[in-house]
């Protein structure tokens, strides 16, 4: 009697976990975001006012901008909210999303630590401290992951300081393949610079002896972007949830929001929905 | 007890209210809250303590899908590993093997896989279970099984050479054999599940690819403990570390004494 | 207990048994009538096992042929075996008589009556919830023998059943052969004993190397035996 009873327990819990909860009441999308927007503590404070006001369960999943932007043209996620415009305009062009609307930007600072080996500190221009730790061969820590972060640094050693990273790198550079807050631990590990958007630098709760460096260079503007996954590509898209939720973003509210989002009174985001141009 | 319908009926329906709790807590904000509160940092430990309703999602989700992994490669193990156990057909060895290595397929590779799997894109994507709990089961039954697989297999063939004689003098057909093999060697075989069980609740690799690590829906202990980690958020994630393993010790007490109870009693 | 006098007589024709290029057993042939006990002797490795075994159909025979009654069968009939070391069920002894007793097909209802029985025939009714493998040697024996005897068979073959055991489970042992064998059962037991080949025997059935040396009457074997290796063996000698 105790076999059979364990049976049946056996079997509810089976069809507990197996069985979707399929109903017309379940309104959820799937945003694929990036780690540092997610690091920066972002959607814990702007999610919860969204589903308060429409009841949409937003899942968010975190990963670096080239790894989001290929969730969406795997079409395993509703709407794709990143920050790197080229490779947004790039998903566009593709036919993998409807339409780009800007929506906040934040800017990037570059860290290093206290004793600053490469003296870079206070440096108006990044380009020329990007070289300087060059020369100085500094250890500098690259995310390495095709995300926003790592694409702005790779501009800025390409475009800007005019270095073909790719062939000059040396054993003092080195890329992690991973997240932002990944590469703060071990830049703060390894007395190493790393180039960091402010928020998730904010809210990194292991900065140890690392501190921002240089900052307030107009090429390390950090412009965030969201676009509906095309659903004549992928017809399993929740188009309608998903355009309500980018609505909600541009609207004056969701602005709002984004821009009430602080850490220890610092704001972190700056809402540009209106910027036709950003 | 009952009515053994009403029974399913109410069990299912508190396990799926446990499993989908949709009110989206994030352990996190009530870590924050608590931070900004109180001044100073709390941990995972204190959470706990005062009942944090985040954690404790994290934690029923953790268990849900390992003990539920656990479950069906039970179900497929068990009985794969006893017929290999108790056949002998061409290729047998060159199996055992093969199923000896999957014991240590690494997670990253299955979770991989079953991403391919479960994609949009992918030959199983009509599903629509990737980023969900349920991807997270399969992905850990199908690390789990070769274990619980490979341990039965070698605890059945040793319980097998004892007993084959007496199986032969009495005429006990192949099913009989299989089920009496079975239930009597069933307490090795609970520590084969154990460390089943273990495999699935320690890992984190296969779980944070095809569940994501969505905040308040496929976040379990280990991929938390990552989370934090990257973040920098060090003390949250020893916490949730001390936790997850006193749950680990605590359910292989539990599976001790039982087997302890149940050998004292049958022999 | 029945005797299916019509499964006896047991006929070996020309059994012989060879693996890995090793003869065990060397064209015997072989009569094993009902009656009296018969008890194989002979020295370790004579193949006394694996004809017990044979009989039972455990082993496949190499060549020749084994007969119950005029037929040959796959299985014996209604015939059981209890090995030199029996492996208890990892349960209770009376669940390990149950258990035999579901193997044979007996209803349900009359199990729990009928595990008594046994388990009183080989004075082990007072032990019967204890774990089985928890029992000493000697009642491990016993217990094995009743698992046998549940089967209700015709003819039982024992393989050296006493072998490790003290003389007080020895008797036991000896005794509960005797009341089985009393009812009507068929012993055919194994044992290197002589003592024991003389307090048991009906028939005495003597082996070395393989090779059937001897067979005759208890009586007859002891006090006049037929050939040399008998009369070496009977006095103490090493049958090499």
């Amino acid at each position: 009697m105790v076999n059979r009873r364990m049976v049946l327990v056996a079997a509810a819990l089976a069809a507990a976990v197996l069985t979707t909860p399929v109903s017309a009441q379940d309104k959820s999308i799937v945003v694929s975001s990036t780690t540092s927007t997610q690091d920066s503590g972002l959607f814990g404070h702007i999610l919860p006012l969204f589903k308060e006001k429409t009841g949409i369960d937003v899942k968010v999943i975190a990963q670096g901008t080239g790894q989001a932007l290929d969730t969406g043209r795997r079409g395993d996620a509703d709407v794709v909210f990143v920050h790197a415009k080229s490779a947004e305009e790039k998903f566009l062009a593709e036919g993998e999303g409807v339409k780009r609307y800007p929506v906040m930007y934040n800017d990037f600072v570059l860290i290093g630590p206290k004793s600053d080996p490469a003296g870079v500190r206070g440096m108006k221009d990044i380009a020329k401290a990007f070289q300087t730790i060059k020369e100085k061969q500094a250890s500098f820590i690259s995310r390495g992951d095709r995300s926003g972060t790592h694409i702005a640094e790779l501009a800025i050693w390409n475009r800007d300081a005019g270095i073909d990273i790719e062939k000059d790198k040396g054993p003092w550079y080195k890329s992690i393949g991973q997240g932002m807050g990944a590469a703060l631990n071990v830049a703060g590990a390894s007395d190493a610079y790393v180039l960091s958007d402010r928020g998730t630098w904010l809210s990194f709760k292991n900065k140890g002896d690392l501190q921002i460096l240089v900052e307030g260079d107009k090429r390390l503007f950090n412009q965030y972007g969201v676009m509906l996954v095309n659903p004549d590509k992928h017809p399993n898209v929740k188009k309608d949830l998903g355009q309500q939720f980018i609505d909600w973003l541009i609207s004056p509210e969701g602005q709002k929001a984004i821009a009430n989002y602080k850490i220890n009174g610092e704001q972190l985001f700056y809402p540009n929905a209106d910027d036709r141009s950003a | 007890m009952g009515n053994p319908h009403e029974f399913i009926g109410i069990f299912v329906f508190s396990f799926r209210k446990l499993t989908y709790g949709r009110e989206q807590l994030s352990y996190l904000n009530s870590f924050n809250r608590a931070a900004t509160a109180s001044g100073k940092a709390m941990t995972a430990l204190q959470l706990v303590l005062t009942g944090d309703p985040g954690l404790f999602a994290i934690v029923r989700l953790s268990l849900l899908v390992s003990l539920g992994a656990v479950l069906f490669a039970a179900l497929v193990g068990v009985p794969a590993g006893a017929l290999l156990a108790l056949t002998r057909f061409p290729g047998r060895d060159v199996l055992i093997v093969i199923l000896n290595a999957l014991m240590g397929l690494p997670p990253v590779v299955a979770g991989l896989a079953i991403f391919l799997l479960l994609s949009r894109s992918g030959p199983l994507g009509s599903w629509g279970i990737l980023f969900t709990p349920q991807a997270m089961v399969i992905a850990q039954t199908v690390l789990v099984t070769p274990i619980i697989a490979a341990l039965t297999r070698q605890t059945i063939e040793d319980l097998w050479v004892e007993y084959r004689d007496e199986f032969a003098a009495m005429g006990i057909g192949p099913g009989r054999r299989v089920v009496t093999l079975i239930w009597d060697a069933r307490f090795s075989l609970v520590t084969a599940l154990l460390a089943g069980f273990g495999r699935a609740a320690a890992e984190v690799g296969s779980i944070i690819i095809v569940g994501g690590n969505i905040d308040g829906f496929t976040r379990t202990m280990t991929t938390a403990i990552a989370l934090e980690t990257s973040k920098g958020d060090l003390q949250l994630a020893v916490g949730l570390g001390l936790v997850l393993i006193f749950i680990v010790v605590v359910i292989n007490a539990l599976a001790w004494a039982m087997r302890h109870a149940g050998e004292r009693y049958a022999g | 207990m029945r005797a299916q006098a019509s499964n006896l007589p047991l006929t070996f024709l020309d059994a012989s048994i060879v693996a890995r290029d090793v003869i065990i057993l060397n064209c015997v042939t072989l009569t094993v009538a009902s009656g009296s006990p018969t008890i194989l002797i002979g020295p370790n490795g004579s193949g006394k096992t694996t004809l017990l075994r044979a009989a039972m159909g455990i082993i496949p025979l190499s060549s020749g042929r084994i007969t119950w009654g005029d037929r040959e069968r796959d299985r014996p009939p209604n015939s059981a075996i209890m090995f030199q070391r029996p492996a208890m069920l990892r349960r209770t002894a009376a669940a390990n008589v149950r258990y035999a007793l579901a193997a044979s097909s007996i209803p349900r209802a009359q199990r729990r009556e009928r595990t008594a029985e046994l388990l009183t025939l080989v004075g082990l009714h007072e032990l019967g919830s204890r774990p089985a493998r928890s029992l000493s040697g000697g009642e491990q024996q016993r217990l094995a023998l009743a698992r046998a005897l549940a089967r209700d068979p015709s003819v039982l073959f024992l393989d050296e059943p006493t072998a490790s055991l003290d003389p007080y489970s020895t008797k036991a042992i000896e005794d509960i052969v005797r009341t089985v064998s009393a009812r009507g059962v068929k012993v055919m037991m194994s044992t290197h004993d002589i003592g024991q080949a003389k307090r048991l025997a009906g028939d005495v059935v003597l082996l070395h190397r393989g090779r059937l040396i001897e067979n005759s009457p208890a009586t007859e074997f002891f006090a006049t035996p037929h050939t040399e290796e008998a009369r070496r063996f009977i006095a103490g000698e090493l049958l090499i």
